[in-house]
């Protein structure tokens, strides 16, 4: 535990150093106000988002999207990095468990996007201000679940990949692939196969994603993020054993 | 304590190390000396539980560098050969780093102490990228020093150090080998013989010969080799050298040189001198240089060679 934590700090600072971490932030934060900007619009009479009481869900649902580009910028070196400088044979060599080691780079990544995520709190509580009687505080809370389980999922991906290479480019790639695959890839056969349309809608992310955003908290969604979060620290885990044997 | 019996490691088919067995006790600095891709770094790799070896078996301070390779690693202190270091920390938070991975107790002054014995201390808040080799050399060697392990283990530390910086860091691993048990590899014969109590040589993944530096010395007599320049030409005066009381195999090297060899317990320096002057040379350069290590090779595997032989025709 000591070890993951001590893994976790030092990513975690390291990414305040890192302009490519400035630019994920800046990013999203710059387009997320950008929206909340729209959704201010349109409540002030304009019907930019269909009219109607403006709520937080255009700012949560392009969050997400924001993710799945920028979330592969913030794990790519995570591993591939120790790998191509050589520092895995410190890590290694320290009274390290692999499983620690990558847990610590996905808890590191972690708590940088749940910074970014504390600070994007701003658009709901202005909003909460503006709006009366204020905004609904369950939705609130299931989305915020729904975001922090996203980027929990997606950095694991991240993690994962990032062990299998020593290219920080290669490894941005695949991941980027990855998550392409499971939020958008994976909904489209629903629309089209006769059988099995259940089992695609259930694979793709943004179904467990919307369910939770709507509102509601169900194990199956619950469930998904977890498996996936398992399996990417998993893998990661498998591929930094792995590199000792051969 | 370090006891390796029958290691062998195989690379995909090629085999890097064939069944390799030795011991290192503690308070005992054993030097692991051969050239590169002699299988140093390999061995290392096994013995701190980077890597299995493909068979045989290898104990580290009590435990099983496969089994137990969590033990070991906390018992270990280890110097890679390419010291890996992340180049966008500042000295003290990655030794920092370091010391939190292994758990110790007020870690701040444990890696203050450990800056000031591999003198770096006015480093401490620089940026490791802003050092230079030797000193990034030094950093590796603080942070395999920074729990004080029972067993060190040190993959050529005097690299690219310059020539006060070895002396130091050769002194500082001396002291350390007092009362711990420090494996290193170096491809330099005289650093080996300088800070070891006993020198493994290793070629091609095989222990060729286990001694005390000193034993080592006096089974190289004839190791002496000087080079010798003369101005303009040199028609003539090999014969005048070899002449010389002690001086053996005078050869003329293609660049106009010459080059002699002379047992160490008869310095023949001053003599050669004194004859190339007088002969109305102008003396120019003269200087020793040291065996190669494929020539102490030669010179080490020699006696066996007969034996080959002798099983060869049977
Ligand atoms: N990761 C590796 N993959 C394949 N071959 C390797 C690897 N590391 C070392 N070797 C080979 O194993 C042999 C021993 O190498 P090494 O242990 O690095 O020698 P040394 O440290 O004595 O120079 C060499 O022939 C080298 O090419
Ligand atoms: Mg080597």
């Amino acid at each position: 535990m000591r070890n993951i934590w001590t893994i976790a700090k030092r990513e975690y600072d390291h990414y305040f150093i890192s302009p490519i971490a400035y630019v994920v932030a800046f990013t999203i934060l710059l387009v997320l106000g950008i929206i909340f900007a729209l959704v201010i619009w349109s409540y002030s009479g304009q019907t930019f988002f269909g009219g109607g009481a403006p709520d937080i869900s255009p700012i949560v649902g392009s969050f997400a999207f924001l993710m799945v580009l920028s979330t592969p910028a913030l794990t790519m070196r995570l591993l591939a990095d120790e790998n191509r400088m050589g520092t895995m044979e410190l890590l290694l060599t320290a009274p390290v468990r692999e499983s620690e080691l990558v847990i610590g780079k996905w808890l590191g990544g972690m708590l940088f996007i749940l910074t970014v995520i504390a600070i994007t709190l701003v658009y709901p509580i202005i909003l909460n201000n503006l709006v009366e009687p204020g905004i609904d505080q369950g939705t609130l809370l299931t989305s915020y679940l729904a975001l922090i389980l996203v980027a929990a999922a997606f950095l694991s991906v991240g993690v994962g990949v990032s062990a299998l290479f020593s290219n920080q480019v290669a490894a941005f790639f695949v991941t980027m692939i990855a998550l392409v695959t499971l939020y958008w890839l994976m909904g489209f056969p629903a629309d089209y196969v006769q059988s099995g349309a259940e089992f695609f809608r259930h694979m793709n992310l943004q179904t467990h994603f919307y369910n939770l955003t709507s509102g509601q908290i169900n194990l199956t969604d619950l469930v998904y993020f977890f498996s996936l979060i398992a399996i990417g620290l998993f893998t990661g885990s498998m591929a930094v054993e792995t590199r000792r044997w051969r | 304590m370090i006891r390796v019996e029958e290691l062998t490691k195989d690379y995909g088919s090629r085999r890097a190390l064939h069944g390799l067995t030795f011991e290192a006790r503690q308070g005992e600095v054993v030097g692991f000396l051969g050239p590169n891709g002699a299988g140093k770094t390999t061995t290392m790799r096994i013995l701190t539980s980077y890597m299995p070896p493909t068979s045989g078996e290898a104990i580290v301070a009590g435990y099983n560098v496969v089994s137990e390779s969590l033990e070991v690693r906390k018992r270990v202190g280890y110097l890679p050969e390419t010291v890996p270091l992340y180049t966008d920390m500042v000295v003290f938070d990655y030794l920092k780093f370091m010391a939190d991975l292994r758990h110790l107790p007020n870690a701040d002054e444990r890696v203050g102490e450990t800056l000031e014995m591999v003198g770096l201390l006015d480093r401490a808040n620089g940026y490791i990228g802003a050092l230079s080799k030797g000193m990034r050399q030094r950093i590796g060697l603080a942070q395999a020093l920074l729990h004080r392990p029972e067993v060190l283990i040190l993959d050529e530390p005097t690299i690219g150090l310059d020539p006060g910086q070895v002396v130091e860091i050769r002194h500082l691993i001396r002291e350390i080998g007092k009362e711990r048990t420090v494996l290193l590899s170096t491809h330099i014969l005289s650093e080996a013989q300088q800070i070891c109590d006993r020198v493994l040589i290793i070629n091609k993944g095989r222990i060729v010969v286990e001694d005390t530096p000193e034993n080592l010395q006096s089974r190289l007599v004839g190791a002496e080799r000087v080079i010798l320049r003369v101005g303009g030409d040199s028609d003539g005066l090999a014969p005048r050298i070899e002449k010389v009381k002690g001086v053996q195999q005078v050869k003329s090297n293609p660049d106009g040189s010459l080059e002699f060899q002379f047992l160490p317990a008869q310095d023949v320096r001053q003599q050669v001198a004194k004859t190339v002057i007088e002969a109305g040379y102008d003396l120019i350069e003269m200087r020793a240089v040291g065996l190669s290590l494929e020539e102490i090779f030669l010179e080490l595997t020699k006696e066996e060679e007969p034996d080959k032989k002798k099983k060869a025709r049977s």
